[in-house]
């Protein structure tokens, strides 16, 4: 079978979840394998979803875990 | 008490606690804290807001411990205390606003992804630079509400499919609809983005060397 790029995006995100069905899977990688432009989309997302994935893109505000944890004593000695 | 613990699993740590060695609960939920916080920050938008929820959230999952009956993984239940959590506060602050929370995009329209030819991977060390940190996070904030959602539970904090739709309430159909537009609406904006940074980076490079 043989399908259009636009259809080939539509796949994209279950592909990389390895959510697809065999068959349709099949027919993904036999366009991606021939069609440079769907090779480089699936490229760049999968780079991208590595990247925003990392501890280093969302840091935590200067001093937030000891405000957490004195907020937290407090709690933990008033059950006490 | 840290090398102790970590032998521990989450649950022994959790009786204990309940036990009443309550002081564990600060290595209970220290794994979490960035989790909790991006969570948070992702509904309140400022990071003042955000840490006051991440706090509320904490103590609130301390004082419900014994309601937690290891049906789901405590990552996920602190998860959905914090998604509460930040809701309620919303509504107390802006109890109009509310709709344009709950009411997604249009959601018919496909997404088109950036076309290209050929993609060089940008290696994660990228990400000492602040402008690449910076460059994804803004993508990230632009999402629709509901999408960046979706995108953080799944792709960030690496909950499955299941997971994400019990806690933001969505079937699993539209968690994957949702997922892979935000998917496609970042590939969109940070393909030339990235692209164009990393070959000034390439360019500044060869000038030094």
């Amino acid at each position: 079978m043989v399908i259009e790029c636009r259809h080939v995006w539509n796949y994209i995100s279950d592909y990389l979840d390895g959510a697809l069905s065999d068959e349709i899977r099949q027919t993904v990688q036999t366009h991606l394998e021939h069609c440079e432009i769907c090779s480089a989309i699936l490229d760049s997302t999968r780079n991208i979803l590595i990247l925003t994935a990392d501890d280093r893109v969302f840091e935590l505000p200067v001093g937030f875990s000891a405000r957490l944890h004195t907020r937290l004593d407090d709690e933990l000695q008033s059950r006490k | 008490m840290g090398r102790q613990t970590r032998n521990r699993s989450e649950s022994e740590i959790i009786t204990a606690i309940l036990n009443g060695d309550t002081e564990l609960y600060h290595e209970l939920i220290r794994p979490y804290e960035r989790s909790v916080y991006v969570m948070a920050f992702s509904y309140m938008k400022n990071e003042a807001d955000a840490e006051d929820v991440a706090q509320e959230a904490f103590v609130r999952a301390f004082r419900n411990l014994s309601t937690f009956r290891g049906e789901s993984k405590f990552s996920t239940w602190l998860m959905s205390i914090t998604i509460n959590e930040a809701r309620s506060r919303l509504r107390r602050q802006r109890p109009v606003r509310m709709e344009s929370i709950d009411t997604p995009p249009d959601e018919d329209r496909p997404v088109s992804p950036a076309l290209l030819r050929d993609w060089r991977e940008i290696p994660s060390e990228a990400l000492e630079r602040q402008e690449i940190r910076e460059m994804l996070q803004s993508a990230i904030d632009a999402l629709p509400e509901t999408y960046r959602q979706v995108f953080l539970l799944r792709d960030v904090e690496e909950l499955n499919v299941n997971e994400t739709a019990q806690l933001l309430n969505l079937s699993i159909s539209l968690v994957k609809v949702r997922l892979h537009r935000a998917r496609m609406m970042l590939q969109r904006r940070l393909t030339p983005e990235l692209r164009l940074a990393n070959r000034t980076a390439k360019r500044r490079w060869f000038q030094w060397s």
